[in-house]
C-alpha cells in the first residue's frame, strides 16, 4: 500500500544529512560542552557552529540565539521570562486566541499569578487585526505574543505591522515562529520582533531541539536555573547531537527555502482545489496568506478522528486540529475563535506537506479522500437532510 | 563597600536576572577584552555579587572602583590595571 505522510506540522522526517551530522556526537564525540579537555571543546565548538547556522537562517547574530529543548519551552521562556522581567513596569500582557497551548497556558499561569491577560480576537481567517492590538494596549502592557503562523489553520499573521505598533509604545513583541522558521522566509530584523521561538523538527531537524531568539540587550528571567549553559539564560547540559542537527537542518533549509516553498505551494494548491470540489467541505484559515505547505479544512457531518483512522487505513497520514486538541477530543479553540460552530469544528482535517511528498501522493489523496468522506457521511446521523442547508454554509458563505 | 556615582565606563555587561556564577564568568570574559586602564560596568541583581566582585578584583589584581545602585539592580565598576 502507498504511504503518504501529510502531517509535517506535527513533525518532519529527519533529513539524512542531518542524521549524518548528528552521529559523531552520539558516538565518539560524546563530551560535555563544559569540560575543558578536547572532547568538551569539540562539543562546545559544534554548538557554536550550530548557533551560527541557525542565526543565519533568521538573520540574527549568533549570541542572540538560546537553544532550548523544544518550541514549547521557547514559548514558555519568552512569555514568562519577559512578563516577569518587566513586571515592575506593568502586569498586562496580550496574546492572540489562535496561539499554541504553550503560549495560552503560559499566559493562564501568569494570570493566576496576578497578571492581566488580553486574549486578542481574530477575524474569520484567523488574522489578528493590528488595529485591535493597538486599541487593546494599556499603560501597563509590557508584552505582546502573536504566532507568526498558525499550525492549525495556516494563516500568516501581520507581525511587521504589529511590531511597529509595539515599538511605538515600547512594548516587547514575541512571535511564535515554530511553524514558519525553515518553511518561509523569517528575518527577525525585517519582522521587527524582539523574540522568536523555533523548533528543529519543523524543518528537517530532530525532535527535542528548539531555540529562542532574544534581541540583544533585552533582559529576560530564565525559565530553568542551574548551570552556566547558554550564557546563564538556560541551564542544563546541552543536547549536543540535537543542537548540531538543528544547525545542519537550518543550513539546508536556508539553501532550499525557495524551491521547497514553490514545490509545496504547488502541491498545496492542488490539495485545496481538489478537496474543495467536495460538497460541504470548507477551507479554514486565509485562502492566500497562508503557509505554503498547509491545507486545512472542516468537513461537515463527520468527525475528524474517523477521517484520520480511515485515511490511515489507506496509508495516508494527516491531522485533525492541533495534536493536543485532537488527543483530548476537544473542540479546537483556534477553530472556535474564527467562528466555526462546535459541531462543525469536530470535522477538522489538516494536510501539511513536505518535499518528501510526490505529486502522485496528491493524486492518491484526491482519489481516496472523497470515497472516505462519502462512506462516513452515509453512516453519519447528522448528514440526514443535509441538502437543506448546514452550519457550514452559514459560517463560511453566509 | 565603596559607593560611587557617575562613573564613566568604557563598556557595560548587563547580566540582570542571571544567577551565580555568571557575574564572575562575565567579569572575567569582559575584562580580558579591555585595554589597560579601561573601566567595565557590570549590571546585576545578584546579591552575592556584593561580596564576590570586590574579592575577585583583589585576587586577580584588577581595581574595584566601587558600586552604585539602581531601583532593581547593582552597578559595579572595575578598572583593568595599567
Amino acid at each position: 500500500m502507498r504511504k503518504c505522510y501529510f502531517d509535517h506540522v506535527a513533525v518532519n522526517p529527519l533529513h539524512p544529512e542531518v542524521l549524518d551530522a548528528m552521529m559523531p556526537y552520539l558516538k565518539e564525540d560524546f563530551g560535555n560542552p563544559l569540560s575543558v579537555y578536547d572532547l568538551g571543546m569539540s562539543a562546545r565548538n559544534a554548538i557554536e557552529e550550530a548557533r551560527g547556522k541557525l542565526a543565519s537562517l533568521v538573520n540574527a547574530k549568533p549570541p542572540t540565539i538560546v537553544f532550548t529543548a523544544s518550541g514549547a519551552e521557547a514559548n514558555n521562556f519568552a512569555v514568562r521570562g519577559i512578563a516577569l522581567a518587566k513586571q515592575s513596569r506593568g502586569k498586562h500582557i496580550m496574546v492572540s486566541k489562535v496561539e499554541h497551548h504553550s503560549i495560552l497556558n503560559a499566559a493562564r499561569f501568569l494570570e493566576k499569578s496576578g497578571f492581566v491577560v488580553t486574549y486578542l480576537p481574530v477575524d474569520k481567517y484567523g488574522t489578528v487585526e493590528p488595529g485591535v492590538v493597538k486599541s487593546s494596549i494599556t499603560d501597563e502592557t509590557t508584552l505582546i505574543s502573536i504566532t507568526h503562523a498558525s499550525s492549525e489553520i495556516g494563516t500568516i499573521e501581520p507581525i511587521k505591522e504589529i511590531a511597529r505598533i509595539a515599538k511605538e509604545r515600547d512594548i516587547v513583541l514575541h512571535a511564535d515562529g515554530v511553524a514558519t522558521t525553515g518553511n518561509i522566509p523569517v528575518d527577525v530584523k525585517e519582522l521587527g520582533v524582539d523574540l522568536l521561538s523555533m523548533a528543529a523538527h519543523q524543518f528537517g531537524g530532530p525532535k527535542g531541539a528548539g531555540a529562542l531568539y532574544i534581541r540583544e540587550g533585552l533582559r529576560i528571567v530564565p525559565l530553568i536555573y542551574g548551570g552556566i549553559q547558554e550564557g546563564g539564560r538556560r541551564a542544563g547540559t546541552e543536547n549536543v547531537p540535537a543542537i548540531v542537527g538543528m544547525g545542519r537542518a537550518a543550513e539546508i533549509a536556508k539553501n532550499k527555502l525557495n524551491s521547497k516553498m514553490a514545490y509545496c505551494k504547488e502541491l498545496r494548491d492542488r490539495v485545496i482545489g481538489g478537496i474543495l470540489k467536495m460538497p460541504k467541505v470548507y477551507l479554514t484559515g486565509h485562502p492566500e496568506n497562508r503557509l505554503p505547505h498547509h491545507a486545512s479544512f472542516v468537513v461537515e457531518f463527520i468527525e475528524g478522528e474517523a477521517m484520520l483512522l480511515m485515511l490511515s487505513m489507506k496509508g495516508i497520514y494527516a491531522a485533525s486540529g492541533s495534536a493536543c486538541s485532537s488527543k483530548a477530543l476537544k473542540s479546537s479553540p483556534v477553530l472556535l475563535s474564527i467562528g466555526v460552530p462546535t459541531a462543525l469544528a469536530q470535522g477538522s482535517i489538516v494536510f501539511s506537506l513536505g518535499e518528501d511528498n510526490a505529486r502522485e501522493d496528491i493524486d492518491y489523496l484526491l482519489a481516496e479522500f472523497p470515497l472516505i468522506i462519502n462512506r462516513l457521511r452515509e453512516m453519519s446521523p447528522f448528514a440526514k437532510g443535509w441538502g437543506e442547508g448546514s452550519e457550514g454554509e452559514k459560517c463560511f458563505t453566509g | 563597600m565603596k559607593f560611587v556615582h557617575n562613573v564613566k565606563a568604557d563598556i557595560t555587561a548587563d547580566i540582570v536576572y542571571m544567577m551565580c556564577p555568571m557575574h564572575l564568568l562575565k567579569l572575567d570574559e569582559m575584562i580580558k577584552g579591555l585595554d589597560k586602564g579601561q573601566v567595565l560596568e557590570i549590571l546585576t541583581d545578584y546579591d552575592g555579587a556584593l561580596e564576590d566582585i570586590p574579592q575577585w578584583c583583589e585576587k586577580t589584581g584588577n581595581q574595584f572602583i566601587g558600586m552604585d545602585e539602581d531601583d532593581d539592580y547593582y552597578k559595579f565598576y572595575v578598572r583593568k590595571p595599567q
